[in-house]
């Protein structure tokens, strides 16, 4: 199993490195440069004060050493300062960071409590009526874009706070963490977590739903029946378990793009997460901010893949790693 | 050559197109709805001068926020643009984008993937590297990182959408030309001294058409809803071309309380559309290839 892990994760090093060069050359092929945006945002334009600037942040150096030191520190875990706030790049992640990660840890808890019942009545009442409203419903979940949910959400929001309070209320925008004011952060980010939570749910609905088709017909289940076994013990824990592994790596998989694809929900509801801070240091051509959040989302995209790998071994004792 | 490759069973008792269109509506109703969903917007498309009155473009300040009405079906915008003609002209900007992306997007994966097939070893094993890199990048992230590099404009757009898709394409599309390699006629045409330009586009190509179709029509839905989502950020199609997205943006949200018709319409109009793509996808997959799953 250790061994298995540490193949998965020498794996990874490909991956990241091709990442790494990808964005790096992605970067420098965005016509435009930091210094002048920056200089032109306070003003006056010398080619002295140009230099100095370029020479500060380093894109005077030649390319092969910015990518060496970039590779640095990638290795160190030294992000370097960002280029457009000069602040220490590690600091302004983490603000994000963890709005980002409560947002999608949620929305996979709504995804989760939606798609696994759904899909489970949709599959054990297949063709009737059930089965084609949850079809329905997840069908259109898939349709609609989740920035246009949330425009909706906010929409009926306004229309029912006006009717039951007589004045409009609106979710609070700046973020507390949890822990701080439990209600004024929840208030603020179910709203966002439910709007891409619908969204997943409906591809893991469906899942689920065909998982759970495959899975009731085998041999197994038909033997539960015929020993006598309740119908919900047979669903539950013949069925639901089984068909539980393709249902669990598409929410992960959705959970990694979470982290850092929410780039439009956050601009319908005003967070200031990672997906927001991404689209400001491409447009700002923050090179150092931008490498950097690529990487975060790359290596939460690998290592959530191995997580699911490993959960396959737990939910499914047949699945071994030894080779 | 040619009567080699064909299979034998291409005789004259093969049903006739329309009842093969029947029969494919008959076993599939929901796909056959997608597919009218489709046709219906294709129509829109073509014929947006015909079936509205308004121009989509100019500003009308005398009947700026207007709700619906015999004069303006779905009401106008904050620049008294009609809404219903704003999205009749929408559907040409989106099928626009969703149809030539997804079919570059996956016909460069087409080629790309069954190289990948038939070469193997050094080429496929690259090929594969850097298909697994752009694809451990959430689609959003490589569209907005191509929009900064090309810039905005529909354009643009379509390229943007169209890279991120090649490896998609491609994935599916190779895994299933591993197993046409294996088959006896690819190995006749080796032995035929055939050049691997011929095996591939001749023998290969069109025995993954299948999960290529497949791919690229769901590919159409997507590409819609990333159009529309880089228009929606103001990174996509740019006023006053009339696009869905765009048409959210702005507008839509600060006037939703007062002018809700103006945030509710254009999403319906995504909403169907990738509805419809996506139901007459799966009926698609399901009728040409029961076991392949995107």
């Amino acid at each position: 199993m250790l061994r298995y892990i540490l193949n998965r994760v020498l794996l990874m090093i490909p991956t990241l490195l091709g990442a790494a060069v990808l964005v790096f050359v992605l970067m420098r092929l965005i016509p435009g440069d930091i210094c002048v945006l920056r200089l032109a945002s306070g003003g006056g334009m010398d080619q002295q004060v140009l230099a100095n600037c370029r020479q500060e942040i380093g894109t005077d150096q030649p390319m092969l050493v910015q990518f060496l030191q970039f590779m640095k520190g990638l290795l160190t875990l030294d992000f370097g300062k960002s280029m457009w706030t000069g602040r220490p790049i590690i600091d302004e992640i983490g603000l994000r960071f963890q709005l980002s990660l409560q947002v999608a840890i949620m929305a996979t808890i709504t995804a989760i409590l939606i798609a696994i019942p759904l899909g489970t009545i949709s599959a054990v009442k297949q063709n009737t009526w059930i089965d084609y409203v949850v079809r329905g419903f997840s069908i259109a979940g898939v349709a609609m874009p989740s920035f246009w949910l949330g425009i909706l959400i906010i929409l009926g929001i306004l229309i029912t706070s006006k009717a039951l309070f007589g004045s409009p209320w609106m979710p609070p925008i700046r973020y507390v963490p949890l822990w701080v004011d439990p209600f004024y952060n929840l208030s603020m980010l179910i709203w966002p977590a439910l709007a891409t939570g619908y969204r997943y749910s409906a591809v893991a609905t469906r899942m689920t739903r065909s998982a759970m088709l495959e899975v009731l017909r085998e041999d197994y289940v038909r033997t539960a029946r015929a020993k006598g076994v309740y119908h919900k013990l047979i669903v539950r824990r013949h069925a639901l378990r089984n068909a539980l592994l393709p249902v669990v790596t598409i929410l992960g998989i959705e959970f990694a793009f979470l982290m850092g694809g929410l780039v439009v929900t956050e601009q319908v509801f005003n967070l200031n997460g990672l997906g927001k801070l991404f689209v400001e240091s491409v447009s700002n051509q923050d090179y150092n901010m931008t490498q950097a959040l690529v990487m975060l989302v790359v290596a939460i995209f690998a290592l959530t893949n191995l997580f699911i790998d490993i959960l396959y071994g737990w939910l499914d004792p047949r699945i071994r790693y030894n080779r | 050559m040619a009567t080699i490759s064909r299979p034998a069973d291409q005789a004259p008792s093969r049903p006739s197109r329309l009842a093969q269109l029947w029969q494919f509506c008959a076993e599939n109703p929901l796909g056959a709805a997608g597919g009218f969903v489709v046709i219906v917007m294709i129509a829109m498309a073509v014929l947006a001068d015909a079936v509205t009155v308004y121009d989509p473009t100019r500003n009308n300040f005398g009947a700026m926020l207007e709700a619906p009405s015999r004069e303006y079906w779905l009401g106008t915008d904050q620049f008294g643009r009609d809404l219903y003609t704003r999205i009749v002209y929408g559907a040409r900007t989106a099928l626009s984008v969703g149809f030539i992306s997804a079919f570059v997007g996956g016909t460069l994966g087409l080629i790309l993937g069954v190289a990948s097939a038939h070469f193997g070893g050094r080429f496929d094993l690259i090929m594969q590297g850097i298909m697994d890199v752009l694809m451990a990048f959430p689609l959003i992230i490589l569209a907005l990182a191509m929009v900064s590099i090309f810039g905005t404009g529909t354009q643009n757009v379509i390229l943007a959408i169209t890279i991120p898709f090649i490896p998609r394409c491609a994935r599916v599309v190779r895994s299933s030309a591993l197993a046409v390699r294996e088959t006896p006629y690819i190995d006749a045409a080796r032995a035929c001294g055939f050049g691997h330009a011929r095996i591939v586009m001749r023998h290969m190509v069109p025995n993954v058409f299948a999960p290529y179709l497949v791919v690229m029509t769901a590919a159409v839905g997507q590409a819609i809803l990333l159009e529309a989502s880089l228009s929606f950020l103001g990174l996509g199609v740019q006023e006053p071309v009339p696009a869905w997205g765009l048409m959210l943006r702005g507008g839509a949200q600060d006037y939703a309380e007062s002018a809700p018709w103006v945030a509710i319409f254009p999403g319906i109009a995504i909403s169907l559309a990738v509805f419809g793509f996506n139901l007459f996808g799966d009926a698609l997959r399901d009728w040409l290839d029961p076991k392949l799953k995107v």
